[in-house]
C-alpha cells in the first residue's frame, strides 16, 4: 500500500517523471491547491511567475523550441485559461510541444456559470492537438502521461489538461503509469516505404532543375547533417521555409535562402522554375507558395511529412511520403546519384547577382534602416552565433533576410499564427531553457508593446536577454499593405509610442536609443558587454518597406521588387 | 479526371466513447470547412467504441483531407471511406402524413409499394416508417408530399460493408482496440527528441 497523494501532488510528481524542471504560470483560485502542494512538498521544479498568462504559454513555447523538450505552462480557470489561448494557438500552428495545465471550478459547480468558470476544453479544442477535462482523480495520472506523450510524439503540438479544483484536493494511491493506451493514436509508424524511396530517388536523379525545400521538420528530426549530405551529393540547391531557416547554414554555397511572400527573389525564381521539388518537413502554406495553383508550375513535387493530412492539403503532390524526415533522408542518400547541375546552378547564380544589385544594403543611403541593423547584429554575434527571437511584421522579415542563420534552431518566430507579442515572452522561455546562449529579441514597436509587461519577468529571473526594438512609429507591415493595396490610407497604423528607454529603465533594465547608422555596431557591442538584459531602441527610417513582396493570392512569379539603383 | 469529380462519399469512423468526442468531430468539420450532409452515431459490437457513418460531398482530394484530418483526432480509432466498397447502405425515416378516410387507402398502397410500414394511425394522420436506400426514401417522400407531410425525421445514412472487406480485414472494432499500447519510458531524457 503506497501512501495517498493529492491531485496537486500527482500533478507535480508526474511533471518530475516527465523530466520537467521549470513551469511558467500564474496562480488563481481554481489552481491554488496545486500551487500549495508545490510549496508544501518543495518539489524540484522552478516556477516562473509571469505577468500575464499569454506570456506563460509563449514562454513554454519558446522553451520548447530552444531545447526540443516539452514546455509547461499553468494557469487558473476562466480568464487565466482563456489568456493562454493565443499562446496555445501559436504553438499549435508551428507544431511546438507544450503541455498546459489549468485549474477548473469544482465538479459540483461545473456548468453553473460560477465565478471564473470557462469551458476551456471546448474553447481550446481547435488550437490544441488534444485536451482533457479531469473530473475524477482516478483519470488524472493517465491524462498527464498521455498529455506529454501526445505533445511530443508524431507531429508535436500543445495539449491542455483542465483539472477541477476538488480533483486537485482529492487523494488516491499514486503510481505513474508506464504505458499509454491510445488506440486512435499511433505516431510510431515512421519509416518510409522502400518502393516510394526508389521512386523519389529516380525523380531526383532524373531532374534537370531540382530544388530542396526544407522546413522545420528537418530540425525537429535533427536531420540537418543528412539534408546537407543529400544536397552536396547531387548539388541540389536548398531553399527553406521561414520556420526551416537554420536547417542549412545560410552561408552554405547551396543555400538559396528562403522563399515565399517576402523571401529572396532568386529563391522564388528557383522554386517557380524547378522541375523536381523535394519538400521535406514543410507544410507548404500560403505564405510560402503564393496562390496554390501557380506555385512551382513545372515541378513534380515530392512531399515528405509525418502528417498524412498535409499530403495534398494545399498543392497537388506527385509523390507523397508520409514518414520521418531523418529516416527518409537516410534511406534516400545511398540511392541518390552524384550530380552537378551546372546550368541550373549557374542560372540561379545569375538571379542571385541580380537580387544583390537590388539589395537595399547595396544601395547607398545614410538613413538608418532595419536591414542594416540586422546585418550589424549578425556581425556582432560572430556571424550568427546567437539565437534570435523575432516578433511579427516587417522586422521579422528583415531579420530573416539579413541575419544569416548558420545554426539550427537559432531563429524562433511565430510563422504560422503570426502572433505579435510573441518574441519577448518566448525569449524568456528560450533563455531559461538554454542559459548559455546569447539571445536577442528583435521586435517591432507595435508587437513589443503587446507583451512588454514581461520585462518584469526578465528582471525577476535575472536573464541576460538583449532586446532590439525596430521602431518606425508604425504598425509597419500593416502600413506597408496600406501603401501597396489601400493607396496610403494609413488608418490605425501610426503609433503613439512611449519612450522605450524610460520604460526599460523603470524595470531596472539599461537601455539606449540609436538614431544613426554610425552608432549601431557599437551600441550592439555595448549591450553584449553589459551583464544582464539590455534594451536598444533603434529609431529607423519610417517608410522603408520589405521587398520582394508577393500580393496575397498572387503568384510568386509576380513579385513586387525594389528597383535597381539606376532606376531610382 | 475522376479526381476532380464531386461525389457523395460514405465514410465510417470508429470513435472512442469519450466525453466530448462528438464535439471534437463536429468542431473539426466546421473548422476545416467540410461539407457534411448527414451524420449518424451509435454503439458497436465493442464496448467503449462508437461508430459514426457520415456522408460528405467532394472530390477524392477533399475526402482525403476529411478522412486524414479526422483520423488525427486522438479519439478516432479508425476511419474508412466505403463509397467504392460493396456495402449495404440504408437510411431510416419516420414520416407523419395527413390522411383522410378518402386518402388513407392510397397512402397505404404507396407504403406497400415502397416496402415501408405504418407504425401509428390517427384519425387525421399516419406515421410511416421506411428503411431503405436514400434515393428510395427520397422518392417516397416526394410522393407523400402530395398528401401533406406534417412532420418528418430521418436518421442519415448507415452503412456496412458486405462479407469480408477487400482490405483483408473485418470491421470489428476490437481489431483496433486490442493492439498493444505504447510503452513509454518514464525517464526524463525522453522528454525531447531522439538522437
Amino acid at each position: 500500500m503506497s501512501e495517498l497523494k493529492t491531485g496537486g501532488q500527482i500533478i507535480w510528481e508526474s511533471l518530475i517523471h516527465e523530466g520537467v524542471d521549470v513551469v511558467f504560470g500564474l496562480p488563481g483560485g481554481a489552481i491554488l491547491p496545486t500551487y500549495d502542494d508545490l510549496y508544501k512538498y518543495d518539489y524540484p521544479i522552478h516556477h516562473v511567475l509571469v505577468t500575464h498568462e499569454q506570456g506563460a504559454a509563449h514562454m513554454a513555447d519558446g522553451y520548447a523550441r530552444a531545447t526540443g523538450k516539452t514546455g509547461v505552462c499553468i494557469a487558473t480557470s476562466g480568464p487565466g485559461a482563456t489568456n493562454l489561448i493565443t499562446g496555445l494557438a501559436t504553438a499549435y500552428m508551428d507544431s511546438t510541444p507544450v503541455v498546459a495545465i489549468t485549474g477548473q471550478v469544482s465538479t459540483a459547480l461545473l456548468g453553473k456559470d460560477g465565478f471564473q468558470e470557462a469551458d476551456i476544453r471546448a474553447i481550446s479544442m481547435p488550437v490544441t492537438k488534444h485536451n482533457y477535462l479531469i473530473t475524477d482523480i482516478k483519470d488524472l495520472p493517465a491524462a498527464l502521461k498521455e498529455a506529454f506523450y501526445i505533445a511530443r510524439t508524431g507531429r508535436p503540438g500543445p495539449v491542455l489538461v483542465d483539472i477541477c479544483k476538488d480533483v486537485q484536493q482529492a487523494t488516491m494511491e499514486f503510481t505513474y503509469p508506464t504505458e499509454v493506451y491510445l488506440p486512435g493514436y499511433r505516431p510510431n509508424i515512421l519509416a518510409p516505404d522502400p518502393g516510394v524511396i526508389d521512386r523519389v530517388a529516380r525523380l531526383i536523379n532524373e531532374a534537370q532543375r531540382p530544388v530542396i525545400v526544407a522546413g522545420q521538420g528537418v530540425s525537429m528530426a535533427r536531420a540537418e547533417a543528412e539534408l546537407r549530405q543529400l544536397a552536396e551529393k547531387a548539388n541540389i540547391p536548398v531553399a527553406t521555409s521561414l520556420l526551416g531557416i537554420g536547417a542549412i547554414p545560410a552561408t552554405h554555397p547551396l543555400s538559396i535562402s528562403w522563399g515565399g511572400m517576402h523571401g529572396e527573389a532568386y529563391c522564388n525564381y528557383a522554386l517557380q522554375e524547378c522541375d523536381v521539388m523535394f519538400a521535406i518537413g514543410a507544410r507548404l502554406d500560403d505564405r510560402l507558395t503564393g496562390a496554390f495553383s501557380t506555385f512551382a508550375p513545372k515541378a513534380r513535387i515530392i512531399h515528405v511529412d509525418l502528417d498524412p493530412a498535409e499530403m495534398g492539403k494545399n498543392l497537388t503532390i506527385d509523390t507523397p511520403v508520409v514518414a520521418d524526415a531523418l529516416m527518409t533522408l537516410r534511406a534516400l542518400l545511398p540511392k541518390v546519384e552524384p550530380n552537378e547541375h551546372p546550368a541550373w546552378l549557374g542560372q540561379i547564380n545569375e538571379w542571385r547577382s541580380e537580387s544583390v544589385e537590388r539589395d537595399i544594403l547595396t544601395q547607398e543611403t545614410d538613413e538608418l534602416v532595419a536591414p542594416y541593423v540586422m546585418r550589424q547584429l549578425w556581425y556582432a554575434t560572430n556571424q550568427g552565433d546567437a539565437t534570435i527571437i523575432t516578433d511579427v511584421g516587417q522586422h521579422q522579415m528583415w531579420e530573416a533576410q539579413y541575419f544569416n542563420h548558420t545554426k539550427p534552431r537559432s531563429l524562433l518566430t511565430s510563422g504560422g499564427l503570426g502572433t505579435m507579442g510573441y518574441s519577448l515572452p518566448a525569449a524568456i522561455g528560450a533563455q531559461i531553457g538554454n542559459p548559455q546562449e546569447e539571445m536577442w529579441v528583435v521586435a517591432g514597436d507595435g508587437g513589443f508593446q503587446m507583451t512588454m509587461i514581461e520585462l518584469s519577468t526578465i528582471m525577476q529571473e535575472r536573464l541576460p536577454i538583449k532586446i532590439a526594438i525596430i521602431n518606425n512609429g508604425y504598425l509597419g507591415m500593416v502600413r506597408q499593405w496600406q501603401d501597396v493595396f489601400y493607396n496610403k490610407r494609413y488608418v490605425g497604423t501610426p503609433l503613439y509610442n512611449p519612450d522605450f528607454v524610460k520604460i526599460a529603465e523603470a524595470y531596472g533594465i539599461p537601455a539606449r536609443a540609436v538614431t544613426s547608422k554610425e552608432d549601431v555596431y557599437q551600441a550592439i557591442r555595448d549591450a553584449q558587454e553589459t551583464d544582464g538584459p539590455y534594451l536598444l531602441d533603434f529609431q529607423v527610417e519610417e517608410f522603408t518597406n520589405v521587398y520582394p513582396m508577393v500580393a496575397p493570392g498572387k503568384s510568386n512569379a509576380d513579385m513586387i521588387r525594389r528597383g535597381r539603383p539606376v532606376e531610382n | 479526371m475522376s479526381d476532380l469529380q464531386i461525389r457523395r462519399h460514405t465514410i465510417i469512423a470508429w470513435l472512442e466513447d469519450k466525453p466530448s468526442v462528438l464535439n471534437r468531430v463536429t468542431g473539426l468539420f466546421s473548422r476545416r470547412n467540410f461539407n457534411i450532409e448527414s451524420l449518424n452515431v451509435g454503439h458497436t459490437e465493442t464496448a467503449g467504441i462508437s461508430r459514426m457513418t457520415f456522408v460528405a460531398r467532394g472530390t477524392e482530394r477533399d475526402l482525403q483531407q476529411i478522412t486524414t484530418q479526422l483520423d488525427k483526432l486522438i479519439n478516432v480509432v479508425h476511419i474508412e471511406d466505403v463509397t467504392n466498397e460493396p456495402a449495404v447502405v440504408r437510411e431510416m425515416a419516420f414520416v407523419k402524413v395527413r390522411t383522410t378516410s378518402q386518402t388513407r387507402g392510397e397512402v397505404m398502397q404507396l407504403v406497400e409499394i415502397y416496402r415501408a410500414s405504418i407504425v401509428d394511425v390517427d384519425m387525421s394522420s399516419v406515421i410511416i416508417q421506411i428503411v431503405a436506400p436514400e434515393d428510395r426514401v427520397n422518392s417516397m417522400i416526394g410522393l407523400l408530399e402530395n398528401f401533406g407531410i406534417e412532420e418528418m425525421v430521418r436518421t442519415g445514412r448507415v452503412a456496412m460493408v458486405r462479407g469480408s472487406s477487400s482490405h483483408g480485414h473485418s470491421h470489428n472494432a476490437s481489431e483496433w482496440t486490442t493492439a498493444p499500447s505504447a510503452t513509454v519510458p518514464v525517464v526524463a531524457e525522453r522528454n525531447g527528441h531522439r538522437d
